[in-house]
């Protein structure tokens, strides 16, 4: 028996049932539970856009909660809806790195640090009788260690801020990730993003926000004490995407009431 | 239960825990022990595939084959780990999330494949399963020691509930920032096995070497 078990043919079918039982175990583990990983992932992302404009409320589900919120989808280079979009299957984290979904950006615009730029996006909109109450736009852009993915609520006005959050980044714990801490996140809500010129203004200080200052009291955050890269990374993402290659074109028209 | 498999079980717990007198799966205790909650589903994780993958390979051992025996133990455990893994993603997404490249690690922590080797090859499934439990439960001794230290002067906090507020919460506790990387899980596993070198006196090493008296002299 023992040199049988070392033979040439029993090696290679013990392989063989080895592979097989084990590739049978791990498909079927993964086909089961798909369906419930997949809610647990939608799941995830309504909630940080609902917390990010102030909405979410431990108690109730998301689902729920997710009632009020309209999605569409933005084409970035016009700036006006798609309408021709259909906003279910529409994926703009693959599209961001697909070729024929997005565009390179050369080195001096990609000031985030994402590389490509996808041509649609998807928006959030809370919505009170058609008027627009809050809109809430995803960002992403790479801070110190990695990219950070996140939301970004703006008030009807479209220029003050309702709130800011991060559902994935790999920043410091304790330093960069204090991007989470809702301390610091507290200090956006009520700032205005754009200056009387029209450029994006909100950010992130080194140090504590002189409130006697007008220009300060009115767009800057404190910064994060020990993370001044994770802080210029926010502040990137946040110009990037708020400036003409992110959402300004869409921010103009929809104030225009032509989007 | 009998003296033989109450050893097998509570042996590897204090006697001979592998992570503090074998010094293996070290580098998963010292990333995901920052927070308790964490650190217990990544324990459960890890128990239940040393476990599992122990019986399996016990129950086959008569018929791999040498030379590819370590291979068959890999494949086995990483399919293990690949199920966890999905069943963490399915009914436990928050931690999941937290644990990240963790739980697929586990594959290559030193104590499922070492257990597989050095106890599952030669002994019965029954017994095996018990080994993996107790090596699990000696692994989750280790990381339950570290996480609540790290967690609670690290944080401030113990299973994510405030004992002690933060000062930048308003409170008055100056959080250790060290505690939350990687590095302090040296010092405190270092720590644990100093402890349990000082209770467990059969467990300290004979020294390698013995330094000679320093000579002042110039040199020459």
């Amino acid at each position: 028996m023992s040199s049988n078990k070392d033979s040439i043919g029993n090696t290679i079918k013990t392989a063989f049932l080895v592979c097989l039982a084990c590739s049978i175990v791990v498909s079927f583990s993964a086909i089961a539970l798909r369906p419930i990983q997949d809610v647990n992932k939608v799941r995830e992302v309504k909630k940080n856009i609902l917390a990010a404009a102030g909405l979410f409320d431990e108690t109730k589900t998301v689902e729920e909660q997710f009632g009020v919120i309209k999605t569409r989808i933005v084409d970035l280079r016009t700036g006006k809806y798609a309408t021709d979009m259909d906003v279910d299957s529409y994926d703009q984290r693959k599209a961001s790195k697909d070729p024929s979904q997005s565009e390179k950006l050369t080195a001096s615009d990609d000031i985030a640090g994402i590389k490509r730029v996808e041509n649609y996006a998807k928006v959030y909109a809370v919505e009170n009788n058609g008027q627009l109450e809050t809109l809430i736009l995803p960002v992403r852009g790479y801070g110190l260690w990695s990219t950070l993915w996140g939301f970004v609520a703006l008030e009807s006005d479209l220029n003050t801020v309702v709130g800011l959050g991060f559902y994935e980044h790999a920043e410091t714990p304790g330093l960069g990730g204090e991007v989470d801490n809702p301390r610091w996140k507290a200090m956006w809500p009520g700032k205005q993003v754009f200056n009387t010129d029209g450029d994006v203004a909100v950010y992130i200080k080194k140090g504590s926000v002189d409130s006697s200052i007008a220009a300060e009291k009115t767009h800057a955050i404190d910064g994060l004490s020990g993370a001044t890269l994770t802080s210029n990374g926010v502040n990137n993402l946040i110009e990037f995407w708020l400036g003409d290659d992110g959402f300004s074109p869409f921010l103009k028209n929809l104030k225009a009431g032509g989007a | 239960m009998s003296g033989e498999t109450k050893k097998i079980l509570l042996h590897p717990i204090f006697s001979n825990n592998p992570v503090a007198l074998q010094i293996l799966g070290v580098c998963s205790a010292l990333a995901v022990t920052t927070s308790m909650e964490v650190t217990l589903v990544m324990c459960l994780a890890l128990t239940t595939v040393t476990a599992f993958s122990n019986l399996f390979i016990s129950m086959i051992r008569n018929h791999i084959p040498s030379s590819i025996r370590i291979i068959v133990q890999m494949t086995i455990i990483a399919s293990l780990v690949i199920v966890v893994d999905q069943v963490l993603k399915a009914y436990a997404f928050g931690v999941s999330k937290q644990l990240s490249v963790f739980v697929g690690l586990i594959i290559t922590n030193c104590i499922v494949m070492g257990r597989a080797e050095a106890f599952a090859m030669a002994n019965p499934p029954g017994v095996s399963f018990l080994d993996g439990i107790g090596n699990g439960l000696g692994y989750s001794i280790v990381l339950i020691f570290v996480a609540t230290i790290r967690e609670i002067f690290g944080a401030g906090k113990f299973f994510g509930m405030t004992v002690m507020p933060l000062v930048n919460d308003g409170g008055w506790y100056v959080p250790n920032g060290m505690l939350l990387l990687p590095p302090s899980a040296f010092f405190l596993i270092a720590m644990f096995i100093w402890l349990l070198r000082n209770w467990k006196k059969d467990q300290q090493e004979a020294a390698d070497f013995k330094a000679l008296p320093q000579v002042n002299k110039e040199a020459v």
